[in-house]
């Protein structure tokens, strides 16, 4: 295995973290991609500050790295929420209820489908199918995969969220 | 020691494994063994407990069974209101045809001299005594068809990419599992990741490819920690690299994680991803069998495509040819989902009936009422109505009624489903996915969501349902791949088997 494609949980944004972690991927197969999947888990967003940086390394166009940015649903170029909550839209989670589900949790968290409110403190996002669909409705909450998710699970991650110091 | 076996797939994590796993490691005298699921996924976390008569099954167990089955005994495979018997005779599982999946939840999926004790690699030892020609030959024999979908003859591939002359070649394979109702893919990268790196060598032999790479959709956390581990021990047992098994035959496999996009499933916007790009589809020719990642020759598979390798190799082309029907042969894992109430994987010869996996299988639906359709093979496959689903699953017979087997999901709806939103929801997720590239289905999916929300509203139903058929032939006729091209597929059914669910709001 090559050596130093683990990512590391600094964040990127620190003084010329950024600069060695896109370093790191330079010359490798999907550079660019390694690079933005990289900067994305390290600080949870691609900041612009690492667009002239990308193409410089890279030796692309500042618009060609935002084409790559902005084509995959991963890439975030704001900050999301303290908490991140993914709701499969997907057919099988369709045919068990993700609809309703999706319904009921954007207007019990007081956010649209795939905003982050307005105190930063909750993200409701789509998903297009987590493998779980003997098994859904699926949720993704905060990184950890939920099967056969209900209105009442809903309520209480919900309610812990707001409860939280 | 007690040896229990609790699965790390995903769906038993989603429901609670993780607890009862820790739960019972604090007991004395247990050894838990973290498996792979079987497939009967209706009752995962479905736990094992090893004994004398066989391996006894219990499920589903969540972490406030622990102290209940403790107490029952259920160490010994004492009865308990949980309690399923011997796994193997479950019926679900007994009346599978199980090549592909022969190992998955049997084994410890990260032990690799598990995965020897069971088969011994002996499909990857016979390839390394083969020449490549020899190889490819047994794959052609097989019949084997590529199970992402596209169901392409693999030995023309394979025949391709070896008879191509460049100095790299490489094996990508399609982790990109993005169709709702399908998770074979992820089922056995979590399961039996071993199979996956034993039939990626095996392709490099048969095609002369000394690199390979696995394109992982970032949707499956499970599969990347399962499988980044697999890589690490196969590495460290010198079954990759530059020395394979001692043979002096080189092949190194390395994870490439994807980042949400369902059209990097197309294999030409795969590798235009996996060089770091927007992943938009290339027109073809040229083939990615000449010119593929870097422009190199390149061996695209499906995962379940490459897992049916070693058997193929260790069997013979001819044994696996027996499964099937036709000119489908072989094992199909079909996955069932969406409304069902016994969802999971059932690996069966092709040719057993759509019914015969709903019902028989399936037992129908969750929730208990009728069965209105099934989607069979993804968001770009056909709805499909009970009158239809005595057809065999095989490629031939879903043809002939306007069908696909696709990668083998099957998405089972109730009698609530309402099928003009479903029409509707096909193009909008053709729209949030198109990749942009050609227009037919860049602009036709928006217009298409535009027009059926009309017919939905009840304005000019017929005109515009006319306008929608129209719009569905350039689509077919014009896309560049399968995404603009066979959205079509699912709205077009959906009006010709359901016609009542898009004249409801006709006010004429």
């Amino acid at each position: 295995m090559r050596e130093g494609l683990e990512v590391t949980d600094a964040k990127a944004q620190n003084v010329g973290a950024m600069d060695a972690l896109i370093a790191k991927y330079v010359g490798v197969q999907g550079g660019l991609m390694r690079a933005l999947l990289a900067l994305q888990e390290a600080d949870g967003y691609i900041d612009a500050s690492a667009l002239p940086k990308l193409a410089a390394a890279f030796n692309l166009t500042k618009a060609e790295v935002k084409g790559v940015i902005s084509f995959y649903d991963d890439f975030a170029r704001a900050p999301k929420g303290e908490h991140v909550l993914r709701l499969c839209q997907a057919e099988a989670c369709q045919a068990v209820g993700a609809r309703e589900l999706t319904q009921h949790a954007c207007e019990r968290a007081d956010v649209a489908m795939g905003d982050t409110r307005m105190d930063g403190r909750i993200t409701i996002e789509p998903v297009y199918c987590l493998g779980l669909c003997a098994n859904g409705p699926a949720a993704m909450v905060d990184g950890k995969l939920k099967a056969a998710v209900g209105e009442a699970d809903i309520d209480a991650l919900l309610d812990a969220w707001e409860h939280e110091a | 020691m007690t040896r229990i076996f609790i699965p790390l797939d995903s769906v038993a994590v989603a429901l609670g494994a993780d607890e009862v796993a820790e739960k019972l490691k604090a007991q004395d005298g247990v050894e838990v063994v973290r498996n792979g699921s079987r497939g009967m996924l209706w009752l995962e976390p479905l736990v094992e407990v090893e004994t004398a008569k066989g391996r006894i099954a219990y499920g589903p167990v969540t972490g406030a069974d622990v102290g209940s089955l403790l107490a029952a005994g259920f160490l010994e495979g004492a009865d308990h209101a949980l309690c399923l018997g011997l796994t193997e005779e479950i019926d679900f599982l007994k009346k599978q045809e199980r090549l592909t999946f022969a190992r998955c939840g049997v084994t410890d999926p990260l032990c690799l001299k598990d995965y020897k004790a069971h088969g011994d690699l002996s499909g990857l030892r016979k390839a390394l005594a083969l020449e490549p020609q020899d190889i490819a030959e047994e794959v052609m024999t097989s019949g084997l068809r590529g199970r992402g979908g596209a169901a392409f003859p693999a030995g023309i591939k394979w025949k391709t990419v070896l008879g191509a002359t460049a100095t790299q070649k490489y094996i990508v394979c399609n982790a990109d599992e993005g169709d709702s109702g399908t998770f074979a893919d992820r089922m056995i990268m979590e399961g039996d990741p071993y199979l996956l790196i034993e039939g990626m060598i095996i392709a490099g032999l048969g095609t002369g490819a000394s690199k390979g790479f696995v394109y992982l959709r970032s949707e499956y956390p499970v599969a990347k920690a399962v499988f980044s581990e697999a890589l690490e021990n196969a590495y460290a047992d010198g079954l990759l690299g530059d020395n394979i098994l001692g043979s002096g035959k080189a092949f190194d496999l390395e994870l490439f994680m994807g980042a949400g996009a369902y059209i990097c499933g197309e294999e030409t916007s795969l590798l235009d991803s996996l060089e770091g790009k927007r992943g938009q589809v290339r027109a073809k020719p040229p083939l990615p069998a000449l010119e593929g990642l870097n422009g190199k020759p390149t061996l695209v598979h499906n995962v379940i495509s490459l897992c049916a390798v070693p058997t193929i190799l260790a069997e013979g082309g001819a044994f696996y040819k027996d499964y099937g029907m036709g000119r489908s042969t072989g094992t199909m894992p079909f996955q069932l989902a969406g409304n069902i109430k016994h969802g999971g994987l059932v690996e069966k010869a092709f040719g057993v009936s759509l019914r015969e996996l709903v019902e028989g299988f399936g037992g129908g639906t969750r929730s208990g009422r009728a069965i209105k359709t099934a989607q069979v093979g993804g968001p770009l496959g056909a709805y499909i109505p009970p009158a239809l689903m005595d057809t065999p699953m095989d490629y031939e017979s879903f043809a002939k009624i306007g069908a696909g087997v696709g990668h083998g999901g099957i998405v089972l709806y109730d009698d609530t489903a309402d099928m003009a939103a479903q029409a509707k929801y096909a193009f909008d997720f053709c729209a949030h996915e198109s990749c942009g590239k050609c227009t037919p289905c860049r602009i036709g999916a928006v217009r298409g969501s535009e027009v059926m929300a009309k017919v939905i509203a009840g304005t000019d139903v017929h005109g515009n349902l006319e306008l929608i058929d129209d719009l569905c032939e350039v689509m077919t006729d014009g896309s560049l791949c399968a995404m603009g091209g066979m959205t079509p597929i699912p709205v077009m059914s959906a009006i010709k088997h359901f016609p009542d669910d898009f004249l409801k709001g006709d006010k004429e």
